[in-house]
């Protein structure tokens, strides 16, 4: 195997640059920064469940706990010194105030003897109260800008959540589609964590916009791997 | 004229003896037999073969009561006749609770179809024996396809005969005016009960009969059915049941008609081993349409549909008119095809199930069945839609499209000459239905769980309904029914003061009421017809052709030819949820494979197809092709016995394969394959994929079974134990697709998951929620709740097939007969030949992105 070859598939085992920062895409749907011993997860729409009962539809209340199981299997595993959630942790401002009393246990568990910062999103733009951690618009780290939603022309180094990448490709008469980490090697959109949180196809027009055009890799979630492939690859629609 | 119709003719009141007489007609006796049931109160089933006068002898008894009493027509005649069958006396006082609003008229008979094309068609039938007879009787249809005006005003006036489908009985029975409009109703007839009984579609007439039996006291049912292999099962549907003791409908059975005369075509040409398009007889086919008037040729799948169709015009050379039928097409197109074939327009339909049931066609004289018949009860009725007259036999050809086929056409022929029916047993009432019940209820109106629950098990497909179960499902439409209770403040209906159950808002009932219903769809979308796009800007409009599923489409790229509506088309663009296609013209244009029409062969069909393969005797009806074919599998390999499996295993290109033949039925195949592959891996044997086909299974890996089987390393009893069902299935769910398919619809059909929403339409994808996604989380945190126990009792019959798997294994318990093979028996080609033509199943996900990332690797070495 050439030396190219060999990168490449050291690449589709989770290592992923952004800026020139190495950083670890665990197949779990978090990305893990081992220098500074940070992990970042996107979109955790937190009480999503809740959320649509308040509209009527009574979807399993198990979401909340069932995301923060796996969050936490994570943070076992890796230990971080500092968690960055970035942004739409919860699916609506209401949010934070519908978490059972276990799950606030959990969320505390969790949080304990590290930094825990809840970046603003979209769906719950107002400051955390209540619930640990600090409140942040965006957190900039090194040369690495952590906010919720990528910014029109932002620069290199920008790793953003909100679009939810979904990638989906096809072969042997079939297809799969899977959460993926969408990534150039200056910029990346990570995979929304939620229990609930859907997906947002890469070829969508969102995905041209941050990327300028199709040149991006998608690095989907496998089991116990990750899979890197190139947008261009990937096939449209759900 | 028999005695019978002698003694009874007499029974006919004047206006309907010389009605008939003028046109020459005599009562039948069924039809006569069935109004004096009707006279003394009596609920019925009426069993005929097509053709039989069915639908004329349903509405005789109605047409005749409300003629024989002139005033009945203003109100119902009081005080009541007949014995009253409803569960409260008939001294309750009916009032309506609906919107202020004067009432008139007064409903006596209520018709259920299956189809709306059907209940308009009947409607119409109707108008020219009442116009004759000078009748004032008022029928009326309502269907989706109603103005909302005109069902207002069906409620404040509703007419002597309302013609129906189940969806909108419930959707009436969910409104506060139903115990008005139901009150006086006197008789229900439930037309082509064989078909609507066997799907959630019957759960839900079911409990909206159960309803009807509740609030009407001097209802009586009639239930019109083609001949069924167990008819005491519908005539529990037709009455309600006291609990333990069986209650039965009276039975009354029309004459068989002639006998139809249905042959299967002994081809010229060389049969094919595997593959479903029987283009080898196409030019045999084409000679049976140019040698008749009109023909039906039916297919099993809309994807076969469309290629014969594409075939037949390849080789039409005297121009016939052939038109194309299935249930994917734009409805006015089909309108416009069964118009054209009622005028006698048309030499040949090419249609799916889309014609099994429906508007009555004279003038057809030949019935088609190309592949599979499924099933021999299935098949008669299919044969019966030639020539609508009973005295005369209806015609059919078979036309096997490949070796195995042969065989089951030749067992459905032994079936048809044995009278033997095959239609499938009774269902149990699924629970999702009865969630979606229970919320119509508490639409129309306060309910008493007590009550209700006393009003369900009453209904035939729950009457054994457990009260925790009836409990499980209340708690499911109030809250959601989960262990965790956190949702009592959003609760959709309440229990009040009093005890009853009431709607938490009135827009629950409004997003019922756009949700009713049990027919579940895939996601289609629509397809339509540009010109080529020349520049960049696709066009918008053109002409509709009709939906395909999602799925499909998402499989192609722009610029790639497939086959729809009959025609070679263009994929150009999809824009929002409309397909944008140009005519094309493509030498290998993909057909589009669709999710129905891919149902198992009958376990009656199944059996007799294994006793042809054991018995040589009986291979004498065979082709000398098919014939040739099992002897050499005698000398290479052997034949299985009438009850035991074969097991096949030899290597070809560096893989071990085993092949199985059950007879049991892609779905049940597919399950076996799954859940082998498991065990496989267990043994070593690394498995690499399965392929089914509706008799055999194919595995293969790089492991050496047959290696592994003489050293005592592998048991094949151990391999096949029924022990599979238990925890390699619970692991085989938890990630099944099929499983997480079978889900979706009972998460759709129990309400939980709405896909019309008030207001304006929304983006089905901004709005709802992944199943799948509900599905996992469910499963790993309440197992046991109600929607997964109702999605399970649907993957024993549905996708999955598992109850059949089951029955198998128990067959063949001590009856599997290995042969080991040094290359791959004649038995074994047509499934073999599956491989790449069928999609190959397995745990194939992960390998897919395997693949496609090495692509990526190959590419930049490049």
């Amino acid at each position: 195997m050439t030396g190219l070859a060999a990168r490449l598939l050291a690449a589709s085992g989770g290592d992923v640059a952004v800026a020139g920062v190495a950083l670890v895409a665990d197949c779990a749907g978090a990305l893990y920064w081992p220098d500074r011993a940070l992990l970042a997860v996107a979109d955790l729409h937190l009480e999503k469940g809740s959320s649509y009962a308040t509209r009527g539809v009574l979807l399993p209340p198990y979401d909340t706990a069932a995301t923060l199981a796996r969050l936490g299997s994570l943070i076992a595993r890796y230990a971080p010194r500092m968690v960055i959630a970035l942004g739409d942790s919860f699916h609506d401002d209401g949010g934070t105030a519908r978490v059972s009393i276990d799950d606030r246990a959990m969320l505390g568990a969790l949080q304990r003897g590290r930094d825990w910062v809840w970046i603003a999103g979209n769906h719950d733009p107002t400051p955390v109260h209540g619930l640990g951690g600090s409140s942040a618009a965006m957190v900039k780290v090194g040369p690495i800008v952590f906010r919720h939603a990528p910014e029109r022309g932002a620069a290199a180094g920008e790793i953003a959540g909100h679009l939810h990448p979904l990638a989906r490709v096809s072969g042997r008469g079939r297809t799969v589609s899977r959460r993926c980490f969408a990534a150039d090697g200056k910029r990346m959109v990570m995979p929304a964590f939620g229990a609930y949180a859907g997906g947002l196809n890469i070829r969508d027009r969102a995905f041209m916009d941050v990327f300028g055009g199709v040149k991006f890799t998608a690095h989907m979630l496998g089991e116990g791997r990750i899979y890197a492939i190139a947008a261009q690859r990937c096939l449209r629609g759900v | 004229m028999t005695n019978l119709e002698r003694m009874t003719a007499a029974a006919l009141p004047e206006p309907f003896a010389r009605w008939f007489a003028q046109r020459g007609w005599q009562p039948r006796a069924h039809q006569l037999e069935l109004l004096a049931k009707a006279c003394a109160g009596r609920s019925a089933l009426l069993i005929a073969p097509t053709g039989a006068g069915k639908t004329l002898a349903g509405f005789l008894p109605t047409l005749v009561e409300l003629s024989e009493n002139p005033r009945s027509l203003l109100r119902p005649p009081s005080p009541a006749r007949g014995e009253g069958t409803g569960a409260r006396g008939s001294g309750r006082e009916l009032i309506s609770t609906g919107y202020a609003a004067r009432r008139a008229g007064w409903l006596h008979t209520l018709y259920i179809s299956p189809l709306k094309a059907l209940a308009v068609d009947i409607a119409r039938n109707l108008e020219t024996p009442l116009a004759e007879m000078n009748l004032p009787i008022r029928v009326e249809t309502r269907t989706g396809d109603t103005p909302a005006s005109k069902r207002q005003r069906q409620r404040r006036d509703p007419p002597h005969v309302l013609l129906t489908t189940p969806e909108q009985l419930a959707l009436i029975l969910a409104s506060a005016d139903a115990p008005f409009l139901f009150g006086s109703l006197r008789r229900v007839v439930l037309d082509e009960l064989h078909a609507l009984v066997t799907s959630k579609r019957g759960d839900l007439l079911s409990l909206g009969l159960a309803r009807l039996f509740a609030l009407a006291p001097d209802l009586t049912a009639v239930g019109l059915s083609a001949t069924v292999a167990e008819p005491d099962d519908l005539r529990r549907y037709l009455m309600p049941q006291r609990q333990g003791v069986p209650v039965l409908a009276d039975l009354v059975i029309a004459a068989d008609g002639a006998p139809p005369q249905v042959s299967m075509l002994d081809t010229a040409e060389r049969l094919p081993w595997a593959g479903h398009s029987a283009r080898h007889a196409i030019a045999e086919v084409y000679d049976l349409i140019k040698c008749n008037k009109t023909t039906l040729v039916f297919v099993n799948t809309r994807s076969q549909a469309e290629t014969i169709f594409q075939v037949l015009w390849g080789i039409n050379d005297d121009n016939l008119a052939i038109a194309l039928h299935h249930g994917s097409l734009d409805v006015a197109q089909r309108r416009k095809v069964e118009d054209a074939m009622a005028s006698g327009r048309l030499r040949a339909v090419v249609c799916t199930s889309s014609l099994d049931l429906g508007v009555d066609w004279g003038a057809v004289d030949l019935v088609i069945n190309v592949g599979a018949p499924k099933g021999a009860s299935r098949l008669l009725q299919r044969i019966g839609r030639a020539n609508h007259r009973m005295d005369e036999p209806s015609r059919g050809v078979l036309i096997p499209a490949n070796r195995f086929e042969v065989l089951e056409c030749s067992a459905a022929l032994d079936a048809i000459a044995a009278k033997a029916q095959d239609t499938p047993p009774a269902r149990v009432g699924a629970l999702d239905v009865l969630a979606q019940h229970i919320l119509g209820c508490a639409c129309g109106g306060p309910f008493f769980a007590d009550e209700l629950y006393a009003e369900v098990l009453t209904a035939a497909p729950y009457a054994e309904l457990a009260r925790a179960d009836f409990d499980a499902a209340l708690d499911f439409v109030a809250t959601g029914g989960y262990v965790l209770k956190a949702y009592e403040r959003f609760a959709k209906i309440r229990q009040g003061k009093d005890g009853g159950w009431r709607v938490a808002h009135p827009s629950v009932a409004q997003r019922y009421r756009m949700n009713v219903g049990t027919i579940v769809e895939a996601d289609m979308l629509k397809v339509r017809l540009v010109r080529s796009r020349a520049s960049k800007l696709i066009p918008r409009g053109g002409r509709l052709l009709g939906e395909v599923e999602e799925y499909f489409i998402e499989t192609l790229s722009p610029g790639d030819a497939f086959v729809f509506a009959g025609e070679v088309l263009r994929y150009e663009a999809l824009v929002e949820n409309e397909v944008y296609v140009s005519r094309a013209s493509a030498e290998d244009p993909i057909v589009p494979s669709y999710e129905g029409g891919k149902f198992p062969l009958s376990t009656y069909l199944a059996d007799r197809v294994r006793q042809i393969v054991a018995d040589k005797n009986q291979w004498q009806a065979l082709p000398a092709q098919v014939r040739e074919w099992l002897e050499i599998q005698s000398w290479r390999s052997l034949l299985p016995g009438r009850r035991d499996l074969l097991v096949e295993t030899f290597p070809r290109a560096n893989k071990y394969y085993l092949v199985c033949y059950p007879f049991e039925g892609r779905l049940a195949h597919q399950t076996l394959g799954m859940l082998l592959t498991r065990r496989f891996e267990r043994a070593r044997l690394r498995p690499m994929g399965f392929v089914a086909n509706e008799y055999a299974l194919a595995i293969w890996g790089l492991g050496d079974a047959a290696a592994q089987i003489a050293g005592g390393a592998l048991s094949l009893a151990a391999l096949f134990d029924q022990d599979m069902l238990g925890d390699d299935l619970e692991a085989w769910l938890a990630e099944s697709m099929l499983m997480k398919r079978t889900f979706r619809n009972c998460a759709i059909i129990a309400g939980l998951i709405e896909r019309r929403f008030p207001g304006q339409e929304k983006s089905r994808r901004a709005v709802t929620i992944s199943t799948d996604l509900v599905y996992d989380v469910l499963r790993k945190h309440q197992g046991d709740h109600i929607l997964l126990r109702a999605a399970r009792a649907d993957a024993a019959s549905g996708l999955l097939d598992i109850r059949r798997l089951g029955e198998m294994l128990s067959r063949i318990k001590g009856r599997i007969v290995h042969k080991a093979l040094d290359h791959i028996s004649p038995l074994a080609v047509p499934v073999m030949l599956e491989i790449g033509r069928e999609m190959v199943y397995g745990e194939a996900s992960e390998e897919l992105l395997r693949e496609a990332e090495a692509e990526l690797v190959k590419e930049a070495m490049q």
